[in-house]
């Protein structure tokens, strides 16, 4: 986890941000978690966590990922993990800012 | 999760493929003498374009995000547009190959007008005589000017695809210029013994030292050159090339042939490796799902003879269609082994006793290179 937060730019900053599933995305189940897939830009992305595409799904109906995932009950150990994870997520533009 | 435990969920297989290679038509102006699908002819039992369509129909409900249209060249069919509309007007994005005979200026602005849609440009080399000794006179002509049209359409950046043989592994360099120089992408692939390719693999496939360097280019250049993920045997040169290294037939890929056969990828048309048709019935997704060929190759593997190499976990023993095409038995090293595993097994491969491929389309007079059949002839 070290690692991760240590690479990740100003997670407190997307904690606060509102953020929704980009319109040309569609997530498809899978048993691992979901596929997601940027009509776009074309990029293929693996959620890896059920838990994730409940959050992802659940972004446009709150103020803030902060707010999600208090929605969605991600306990506070597990956020930075969250907070990494989003963070790839909108640097492929599978969510952005809304 | 783990990347780990994801490749672990991926050879399960999933519920659907990511995505799909279709071969349109066997039909095509070219006789690539590496051909995949021995294309030549059009097969009269081809799908129809309601039936096509219906297959279109199958992958949306499966939620198959996109497919790679190839064939043959796919751009002959009549009802190419029509196909490729109904696609991706369905949330099924295309992917297409194409020799580039067909772009002329006005399809090249038809294609610039498409959303959802990609194109790959196949050229095997960076100049006129190594390209056209394997996909045959004028065919390098024919492909730029195709780029050319492409350009000029402002299509944006389409794929030029490589298939890397001994012949092109040095003009690495040249490809990444010339793509460059368009504004494409340059997409590099590995050369497969299937169909007509059986027959040439031996004098086309690289050397021990080209493979080192192959691998060494393409780390370097990381994403910046697709692969199809197509290279996981040289992981076990060093640390993974971006992608997923697993063999993904019939787990998270397959092949659906012009007459609607359904085998596990796109480089393995033979009968031991056909799981059903489209036509049959429950169509595609009871093929996916319920076919015993895919149920199988989503069991664990055995490493087999690799068993006892450290380098098992790093390459998944390679490639399965190589392996196959090449007379080795399936749960040993990959022919092109990179610890050198694989090469003296295919020395021992008497001629004529590997697998021929099952369909063979090629127009009935061509020219071929010399057959691997005549080492019979030398002494030792």
């Amino acid at each position: 986890m070290r690692r991760l937060l240590s690479t990740s730019p100003a997670p407190t900053e997307l904690r606060a941000q509102a953020l929704e599933l980009h319109p040309q995305v569609a997530l498809r189940p899978e048993p691992f978690g979901a596929l997601a897939y940027h009509y776009g830009n074309r990029r293929l992305v693996f959620l890896r966590h059920p838990d994730v595409v409940r959050v992802v799904q659940a972004l446009a109906d709150h103020p803030s990922l902060e707010a999600t995932l208090e929605a969605c009950g991600i306990a506070e150990s597990r956020r930075p993990s969250f907070e990494t994870a989003l963070a790839q997520l909108r640097r492929s533009e599978i969510i952005r800012e809304r | 999760m783990s990347a780990e435990t994801l490749t672990t969920q991926m050879k399960a297989g999933l519920d659907a493929p990511i995505c799909i290679t279709w071969e349109l038509t066997y039909a095509c102006n070219l006789e690539c003498v590496h051909c995949l699908s021995s294309s030549g002819q059009r097969d009269p039992r081809e799908l129809t374009t309601a039936e096509a369509m219906r297959v279109v129909d199958e992958l949306r409900a499966l939620q198959v995000f996109y497919v790679n249209i190839g064939g043959g060249e796919p751009m002959i069919r009549r009802d190419f547009f029509d196909l490729v509309d109904y696609a991706t007007g369905n949330g099924v994005g295309v992917k297409f190959s194409t020799n580039g005979a067909f772009i002329d200026p006005a399809k090249a602005r038809r294609l610039s007008s498409m959303d959802y849609l990609d194109i790959q440009l196949s050229l095997d080399g960076a100049d006129e005589s190594t390209n056209d000794a394997v996909r045959g006179a004028g065919s390098y002509r024919t492909v730029r000017t195709a780029m050319d049209n492409l350009a000029a359409a402002d299509f944006g950046p389409f794929k030029i695809s490589v298939v890397v043989t001994r012949q092109n592994a040095g003009q690495l360099d040249a490809f990444k210029a010339l793509a460059d120089s368009y504004g494409a992408q340059l997409r590099i692939t590995r050369l497969r013994p299937a169909g007509r390719g059986a027959d040439t693999w031996h004098q086309l496939h690289p050397t021990h030292e080209q493979q080192v360097a192959l691998y060494h280019w393409l780390s370097a250049h990381g994403e910046g050159v697709l692969t199809g993920d197509s290279f996981f045997h040289l992981n076990a040169l060093g640390d993974p090339l971006p992608g997923l290294n697993l063999c993904g037939a019939g787990r998270v890929v397959c092949l659906i042939d012009p007459v609607g056969d359904v085998y596990a990828c796109p480089f393995v048309i033979h009968d031991e490796f056909l799981a059903g048709n489209v036509r049959d019935e429950g169509g595609f997704a009871k093929v996916w799902k319920q076919s015993e060929l895919f149920r199988s190759l989503r069991e664990p593997e055995s490493p087999g003879a690799c068993a006892s190499c450290g380098s098992y976990d790093a390459c998944q023993g390679g490639c399965m269609a190589a392996k196959f095409f090449t007379g080795l038995p399936l749960d040993g090293p990959d022919p092109e082994c990179v610890s050198g595993h694989g090469a003296p097994l295919v020395e021992q491969v008497l001629p004529g006793t590997t697998p021929r491929p099952s369909a063979d389309h090629s127009k009935p007079v061509r020219v071929v290179l010399t057959r691997r059949d005549d080492r019979a002839l030398q002494p030792g």
